[in-house]
């Protein structure tokens, strides 16, 4: 029998998730990598209720739910408190959405990284404001269905480049990840346990709900956003140096990624092929950037 | 140990002597000064804390309570637009019951931009489960961060301490610092029962329906009703070890009075001096300094004023469209209690002095007056 | 005094506020929380054509995949039927059933 992520289960079932959630998927692999001595600053995001309602819990570490721009100023208080009584081993991390991290969290999040506070942040992102019932984020990608740009006004103007943002602060380490990616997903994770100061993780988590997509099709989205590099999955140490883990020999068409998704199906041919043009345009600028 | 220092650097040294383990905070005039000491202190190797350089007041908030939520001391200092910024994290602190004290600087809110004094900013945090004490010395502002600890700690709710801009936060006065030997005594480590602890994982906030919502809030409350008796205890142990008293209010010269004037802040210690002259003109009046009006010491006033023939109160806050906050929470707390006519004044908003001419002006006016229900602008510019 | 955590998959007791500590912080587990009702389908491992890769455990988000004596084992008390499973097994080793009335 051979495993290809750590076999111990930190987070127990029973939670909340919608069925094929990919946030859920990425809390279970999180708390693999990071184990018990970890915990977690969560702000008003669809984890703000998956973990269940009081009196229950299902992550089974110390999880402290904040206000919705607090995310990662909480993780750094929470880390403060734990170094200035000597408890220094512990993954102190900042888990939210979109909506709290490219949204109304930025202020924080920039915060935390120029001081390079030692915190691990993590954002899973669903692409919407999904808890609140799929309202648009600045994570939105361009042509996007959401409650809040339907289809005669769908989101127009690119994804914010997130990664971008926080490498520019120069903090020691920055990644993407996509769950359909595991195994890239857990040694990013394992890097970061083991880097000092500030660390950020964009993970990729398709959610069915918000997405319109089928529950099953969870992974094979996660994997095509990665395939049709629109979603590359790559490293940047200091905030400079910039490596590509996932290299893809020939992209898929976007088209292939929208097939399975409810969101983009309004979508016109010429509407579809001036993404593919954004897509293959912004992956060649960011090709430039590689070691 | 007596030294020289502004009001502003009492509260530094309080949370020194109170050792603070986690400060996070943001500059704003005229708290500023607060922070550069402690920042120095800390620096100096006299405070063993992680200061957090935060990049606002609601992250400086935010931070205090994720440093409490472990088991730290937490400490942050603000004013006005500040205080006013961390609202919703106020309330965050309140109800995840995090024992953090801060103090504030009574300032103007804007716009006009202000940075002189006024109670507007701390009064209209009152409904977020903060403890609220209005200190009216240097003295009383270090001697209440290390009793607002001893009393955080025991209730599980957060103190705000405020003061007056200027008036008390950059005029220098003697204070003695208690040793650090003392303090500690009087102030153990912080050991909470519910923590962030890996031994022992829980969530913490999480949703919470109506189920339970409403027995929180009533524990709440039960908290704040024991905290009267903790403060007035804890007020008492203080004096054994310093000679100082502090308790819910502070009345002067009320024992024999006719009419009692009710103040806060400095004015309240500017109508000590004016009440000593009313008497020697053979006015027969006090003073009451409300000095703690979270948990409402409505028993406590009660009994200072039971046999007084009148009522004046002093605001330096107004709630615009009804009346001075001190007036109206004064007069809610004698309806149907007692039955003596009150006269509400509000004075020195946006930091606009209030002499002892003044106070006598409005002792005066009280005097002659029978009508209570009116509402005064002391020196308004018509 | 502190209201100790209780670890199993029994629901927490909770008559009032003297049961409850002063904020909201966890009493007990969701696994009181019995997802396996969510299902509309039921997805069913023919251990014939099952190669234990364990690609099944490995993505299912809950999770309801255990490892019992080196194979994957869906535990039907929180399988929500996502069907991810069934998806992404490479040997097609997963059929699903609708749950029965």
């Amino acid at each position: 029998m051979r495993l290809t992520i750590p076999e111990r289960e930190i987070m127990t079932p029973g939670h909340l998730a919608c069925q094929g959630c990919g946030g859920s998927l990425a809390m279970r692999y999180a708390l693999k990598v990071f184990g018990k001595d970890t915990m977690l600053s969560i702000p008003a995001c669809c984890w703000a209720v998956i973990d269940g309602p009081f009196p229950y819990t299902s992550v089974n570490v110390p999880l402290f739910h904040t206000a919705f721009e607090t995310a990662a100023i909480m993780a750094s208080g929470i880390k403060a408190g734990l170094m200035v009584q000597g408890k220094d081993t512990t993954n102190v991390v900042a888990w939210a959405g979109d909506g709290g991290t490219f949204d109304i969290g930025l202020q924080a999040i920039s915060g935390a990284a120029e001081r390079n506070d030692d915190i691990t942040y993590i954002v899973y992102d669903n692409e919407a404001y999904m808890n609140t019932g799929i309202q648009r984020s600045s994570a939105t990608p361009h042509g996007a269905w959401t409650t809040t740009t339907p289809v005669k006004h769908y989101k127009k103007g690119p994804k914010k480049n997130i990664a971008e943002i926080m490498a520019a602060h120069r903090i020691p380490y920055t990644a993407t990840a996509s769950v359909g990616y595991p195994e890239d997903f857990c040694k990013k994770l394992e890097k970061a346990k083991n880097t000092k100061g500030f660390k950020f993780i964009h993970v990729l988590a398709p959610c069915p709900t918000g997405w319109k997509s089928d529950p099953r099709y969870t992974i094979k989205l996660a994997k095509l956003a990665v395939q049709t590099n629109s979603f590359p999955l790559y490293e940047i140490i200091d905030g400079i140096h910039y490596k590509q883990n996932v290299k893809i020999k020939e992209r898929k068409p976007i088209k292939e990624y929208f097939k399975y998704q409810g969101r983009f199906k309004h979508l016109h041919e010429d509407e579809v092929q001036y993404i593919q043009n954004f897509i293959d345009e912004t992956y060649a600028l960011f090709e430039m950037k590689l070691e | 140990m007596k030294k020289t220092m502004m009001g502003n650097f009492a509260a530094s040294w309080g949370a020194q002597l109170s050792r603070v383990q986690v400060i996070a905070a943001y500059p704003i005039t005229p708290q500023t000064l607060i922070v550069e000491k402690l920042s120095e202190i800390v620096a100096d190797g006299e405070l063993d804390a992680e200061f957090i350089k935060v990049e606002s007041e609601h992250s400086a908030m935010a931070a205090c309570i994720g440093a409490s939520a472990t088991g730290a001391r937490a400490y942050t200092a603000t004013s006005a637009q500040g205080l006013a910024l961390m609202h919703e994290m106020l309330h965050w602190a309140g109800l995840a019951r995090m024992p953090i004290v801060m103090t504030n600087v009574n300032r103007a809110m804007a716009p006009g931009w202000s940075i002189w004094a006024d109670q507007n900013d701390s009064l209209s945090q009152r409904d977020t489960g903060w403890m609220q004490i209005y200190a009216s010395s240097a003295q009383e502002i270090l001697d209440s961060t290390i009793i607002g600890y001893k009393v955080s700690e025991q209730v599980l709710l957060p103190t705000l301490i405020s003061f007056d801009a200027f008036f008390l936060s950059h005029t220098v006065e003697v204070v003695d610092m208690p040793e650090i030997e003392l303090v500690d005594k009087y102030l153990p480590p912080f050991k909470p029962d519910y923590k962030l602890d890996v031994n022992d994982p829980r969530s913490f906030g999480a949703l919470t329906d109506e189920q339970y919502y409403y027995e929180f809030r009533y524990k709440m409350q039960e908290s704040m009703n024991e905290a009267v008796d903790i403060i007035k205890d804890a007020g008492k142990e203080y004096e054994k070890l310093t000679g100082r008293a502090y308790s819910l209010i502070h009345p002067y010269r009320c024992e024999d009075a006719d009419m009692i004037l009710v103040t806060s802040g400095t004015i309240a210690e500017t109508t000590n001096v004016a009440v000593d002259e009313l008497r020697a003109e053979g006015k027969k009046v006090g003073n009451l300094r409300i000095r703690v009006i979270r948990p409402y010491p409505k028993k406590e006033i009660l009994e200072v004023v039971k046999g007084v023939k009148k009522l004046a109160v002093i605001d330096r806050n107004i709630s615009p469209g009804y009346s001075g906050i001190f007036s109206q929470e004064l007069k809610s707390a004698l309806y149907n209690e007692v039955d003596i006519p009150t006269r509400s004044y509000i004075a020195g908003l946006g930091g606009r002095d209030v002499k002892i001419e003044d106070i006598k002006d409005m002792a005066n006016d009280a005097l002659k007056n029978d009508t209570p229900n009116d509402l005064i602008w002391k020196g308004v510019k018509l | 005094m502190v209201i100790k955590f209780q670890k199993n998959d029994k629901p927490v007791i909770i008559t009032g506020a003297k049961d409850m500590p002063p904020m909201a912080a966890s009493l007990g587990s969701m696994l009181q929380n019995k997802t396996g009702d969510w299902r509309n389908v039921r997805p069913i491992i023919d251990y014939e054509k099952c190669i234990k890769c364990f690609i099944c455990w490995k993505i299912c988000p809950e999770p309801a995949i255990d490892i019992v004596d080196e194979l994957p084992v869906i535990n039907y008390d929180y399988c929500k039927g996502c069907l991810m499973c069934m998806e992404e097994c490479p040997k097609d080793a997963i059929h699903y059933e609708k749950e029965g009335k």
